[in-house]
């Protein structure tokens, strides 16, 4: 099947059994997205297809045949990194750096969501059309990234600089 | 358990027989303490840029050629053996390469229990797959190798087994009745009874005599455990783990499989998450063997089941405490004690009773752990073993004394600050307890807390505020030894196999070694992760930083003579001892006379040397035996529960650490959060959910295991008192485990300011509300 990974198309043969996390982590040597739980719970490894956030370890690699996805080694640019992965620096948004690489793409693809109006369960006004990217909202839509070192305010803090400033603009 | 207390005696007497001076009393404090350079200065993570782009690469990353994917079986009864055990549909699926179980293991010598001996790491001392008995339900009875995990795992659902089962002890509430004394609780003793507490007890003016309850806690690291493991053509084993336990891992394995040391080579630069549970389980034991039995290099990464079933986690504990007091507030009575569930063949009590021992002032004491033995995976050292839920305990019944006399809680503490250690006499080599309440209660708007319970309301919620201490130790281990290597660049490389969890590691190393060798933090490079470096000492006990600090001081009170020897009869240095000079501004200078000085690339260029290298060994930690050593802080919590549903949520959390001087504010900050959050679980929301009929655990997923996630996050305050310890190298204090403690009572004694519901039993979920 064809599949195309940070923008480079490729040719994959697979046990059909293989989830899109296995075709990355074991078939690609693309380690960056990571395993926490390989049943949906954690959030690890989160990656985008064609924009949106998806867990990797629920998705059969097969069924993302012609699909563009996106990890988290894709997004630094010509070794620039990418805005949001900086601010996880500055903001300490990290420790041991396990979910990291989820919670950067889960963020990416969740500021998609706002900027699209999709309303999440802390949503006041199912009715607007622009959602403000308010600390509440971010740790709403971001809780289904586990983090176990306890780097939540750092993350928040980081998406928060990001996107909260995109909104503002 | 004998062996433990025999270890801990004759490591104290080789200990005593070195007898450093430095540390101790009339020895001179770290001269960096005063110094103000790169240590205390917030320099973001040195390997930031690797994790935010997911290249720090961990155990299950590895690539090896020819590589096979292990799976595991897992028993389903507590006790017994295996009846019948037929493997063919297994053996027959393609890709599998090998089936291992008792049958055809090889013959392996059990772990050396953790703290049997100062290098071993075994999480139990079971042997590992060698005869056909069954200890816990979910050992594991089968390896399946195969070319890929999808195989593996496939094959791993047809091994057919049948038992038969033996009466297992499964039940905490009965195996109580045989609770028993440990030998010992991590080297101290398992009771300490000063005068007659329990008569003080009856006879004071104020009394509280409660008992609480705490559950099970998992690690819930979010990498699971894993290993890549290979044996090279000449014998030699190589182990890409993820442990924080390097150099004993090496020495166990090297009992194990009847190897030299030298014979094996671990390495483990990144663990994603440990918090004591990334330590020696069977996991590795049976990658190693299973690789020595195919001939092929071995992955084997836990599933999130396969982590609940193979590791252990925090234990279950019941715990009383009582306390007597005078009108005044004075304690005449101080009781904790109670029983914690352990295993017949593991060596982890939960030191519950520990932050007793230190915390208040009081006439007479009664401190006792006893365990009860149970057949379950072996319960290990989880983030603040024994503080964490001691504090809640302990702290919750001081809140209460403090409520049944109407006095401030924090107030009441002031009247039982002691003046020394109050169990054993000892002096505190730093104790700024009062001041982090101080600092804390300003800060969080304290005076603001209506000390009536359920008095304020909005609208359907209640709201509290709570308070209670932190405590942990201070711990250095033994055994521990850098290298500095100084290149005529002027760079240096600081090189010991220690641990990166998360921690910082590297980051406040380099800014440790940069001062102690007066170079700016750019030219200094921390090695660490690899047994083929010096050996390093455990990621454990919040120890490492100063275990570090310790071996590269010595490494580089080597490295200065040595430097000095090069200089020349023309050098500025010429003729001057270790004693006479510093270093600084990249090189060697007179401690008063400014204008002799050499730097570093000079003496090794006039020298014609490419580079010199000094490895020198930590000095015993016999600081701890002279002084009270701790951390300290003060928790405040401000909760809101639903009236309706019983909900708690968290809705502000200040700490107020007082924790030695702190190296790196940004990591400092993060670790102190990442303590209280993990303690917000403790408090709200974790329980490892275990059948005591079948002694299965029933939850073992991150859906059914409830870690906090960001929602339950609220923004966290953390402040300390950045004042140094004299006693410890660099002044400063571990700080990975003070975070969690005194958390889970600042949330209780939030939960009953604001509610009248006094909760004794982890943890708060909404049921126990309503
Ligand atoms: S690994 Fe996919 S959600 Fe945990
Ligand atoms: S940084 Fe370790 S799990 Fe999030």
């Amino acid at each position: 099947m064809l599949i195309t990974i940070n923008g480079q198309g490729m040719e994959v043969a697979l046990d059909p059994r293989t989830s899109l996390l296995d075709l990355l982590r074991e078939h690609l040597e693309l380690h960056g997205t990571k395993k926490g739980c390989d049943q949906g719970a954690c959030g690890a490894c989160t990656v985008l297809a064609d924009g949106e956030r998806i867990l990797s370890c629920l998705a059969l690699a097969v069924q993302y045949e012609g699909r563009s996805i996106s990890t988290v080694e894709g997004l630094a640019d010509d070794g620039r990194l990418h805005p949001l992965q900086q601010a996880f620096i500055d903001h300490d948004g990290f420790q041991c750096g396990y979910c990291t690489p989820g919670q950067i793409c889960s963020a990416i693809g969740m500021a998609a969501e706002i900027g699209r109006g999709v309303p999440s369960a802390v949503t006041a006004d199912l009715a607007a059309t622009t959602i403000p990217p308010t600390r509440d909202e971010l740790r709403e839509r971001m809780s289904g990234n586990l983090c176990r070192c306890g780097a939540h305010n750092g993350i928040i803090d980081a998406i928060t600089e990001i996107y909260s400033a995109e909104a503002a603009e | 358990m004998t062996t433990i207390r025999d270890a801990a005696q004759k490591l104290m007497q080789t200990a005593i027989g070195l007898a450093p001076e430095r540390w101790l009393p009339g020895g001179t404090p770290d001269p960096l303490i005063g110094r103000h350079g790169a240590i205390g200065s917030s320099v973001p993570r040195i390997d930031g840029p690797r994790k935010v782009k997911g290249e720090a690469r961990f155990a299950a990353e590895v690539p090896a050629g020819n590589m096979v994917y292990a799976a595991l079986v897992y028993s389903t009864i507590a006790r017994g053996r295996i009846a019948t055990l037929d493997t063919d549909a297994t053996q027959a699926v393609p890709g599998v390469v090998l089936v291992m179980t008792y049958r055809n293991a090889p013959r392996m010598a059990p772990p050396a229990l953790f703290m049997s001996d100062p290098r071993a790491a075994g999480a139990s001392s079971l042997p590992v797959m060698q005869d056909d008995t069954i200890h816990w339900n979910g050992e594991p009875i089968a390896v399946i190798l195969a070319e890929t995990q999808e195989q593996a795992d496939h094959a791993a659902t047809l091994v057919r087994v049948t038992y038969t089962k033996e009466t297992a002890s499964t039940s905490f509430d009965a195996a109580t009745a045989q609770a028993h004394r440990p030998d010992s609780v991590l080297g101290e003793p398992a009771v300490i009874e000063i005068g007659n507490a329990e008569a003080a007890l009856a006879e004071a003016a104020h009394q509280i005599d409660r008992t609480y309850h705490t559950p099970r806690h998992s690690h819930a690291a979010i990498e699971p455990h894993a290993a890549t493991v290979w044996w090279e053509a000449d014998g030699r084993l190589v182990v890409h783990d993820a442990t924080q336990m390097l150099n004993g891992t090496r020495w166990t394995l090297a009992g194990i499989f009847g190897l030299k040391e030298e014979q094996i080579r671990i390495l483990s630069p990144f663990v994603g998450g440990g918090f004591g549970g990334k330590t020696l389980w069977n996991h590795q034991i049976l990658a190693i063997a299973a690789s020595r039995l195919s001939g092929r290099p071995v992955r084997v990464s836990l599933s999130r089941e396969g982590v609940f079933r193979v590791s252990g986690g925090r234990t279950t504990t019941r715990q009383r405490v009582a306390l007597g007091a005078r009108a005044d507030g004075t304690l005449s009575a101080l009781i904790h004690t109670g029983i914690a569930a352990m295993t017949a063949y593991n060596n982890c009590p939960e030191q519950f009773s520990f932050p007793a021992r230190h915390l208040y002032a009081a006439d007479s004491f009664k401190l006792e752990q006893k365990v009860a033995d149970l057949d379950m995976v072996a319960n290990t050292f989880m983030r603040a073993p024994g503080e964490s839920i001691g504090t809640f305990a302990l702290e919750s019944a001081i809140d209460e004394l403090a409520d049944s006399m109407g006095l401030d809680p924090i107030e009441l503490r002031r009247r039982i600050e002691p003046v020394k250690d109050p169990t054993s006499g000892h002096a505190f080599s730093a104790r700024h307890l009062l001041d982090a309440y101080a600092r804390g209660a300003e800060r969080f708007g304290w005076s603001a807390r209506n000390p009536t319970p359920r008095a304020r309301r909005e609208g359907e919620w209640l709201i509290g505020m709570g308070v209670a201490t932190a405590t942990y130790p201070y711990y250095r281990m033994p055994g521990g030894a850098a290298r500095i290597t100084l290149t005529r660049e002027g760079q240096a490389r600081v090189a010991m196999a220690s641990h990166e969890m998360g921690m910082g590691t590297a980051t406040v190393q380099v800014q440790a070694a940069a001062d102690r060798l007066g170079l700016p933090i750019a030219h200094v490079t921390f090695a660490y992760g690899d047994t083929a470096l010096p050996p390093g000492t455990i990621a454990g006990g919040s120890s490492q930083t100063a275990s570090i600090a310790a071996a590269v001081t010595a490494a580089s009170e080597k490295l200065v003579p040595a430097l000095l020897k090069l200089v020349g009869n023309d050098s500025p240095l010429a003729g001057l001892r270790a004693g006479d000079v510093e270093a600084r501004d990249g090189g060697l200078g007179h401690r008063s006379l400014p204008e002799r000085f050499e730097s570093y690339a000079s003496i090794l260029s006039r020298a014609n040397r490419d580079e010199i290298s000094a490895e020198a060994e930590a000095p015993m930690p016999l600081e701890v035996q002279k002084y009270a050593m701790h951390s300290y802080g003060a928790q405040f919590c401000e909760v809101r529960v639903n009236a309706v549903t019983g909900e708690t949520r968290i809705s502000r959390f200040l700490g107020s650490f007082d924790a030695g001087r702190v190296l790196n504010p940004r990591t400092a900050a993060s670790q102190f959060r990442g303590g209280i959050i993990m303690g917000l679980g403790l408090a709200l929301t974790e329980e490892t959910l275990f059948d005591a009929r079948t002694g299965r655990i029933m939850n073992p997923s991150l859906a059914d295991y409830h870690v906090p996630v960001h929602l339950d996050v609220p923004q966290i305050d953390v402040i300390w008192t950045d004042s140094p310890d004299p006693h410890a190298p660099l002044g400063a204090h571990g700080i990975g485990e003070i975070g969690i403690t005194g958390v889970g009572a600042a949330v209780a004694n939030a939960v009953y300011n604001a509610t009248g519901r006094r909760i004794r039993d982890l943890p708060i979920t909404l049921d126990k509300l309503l």
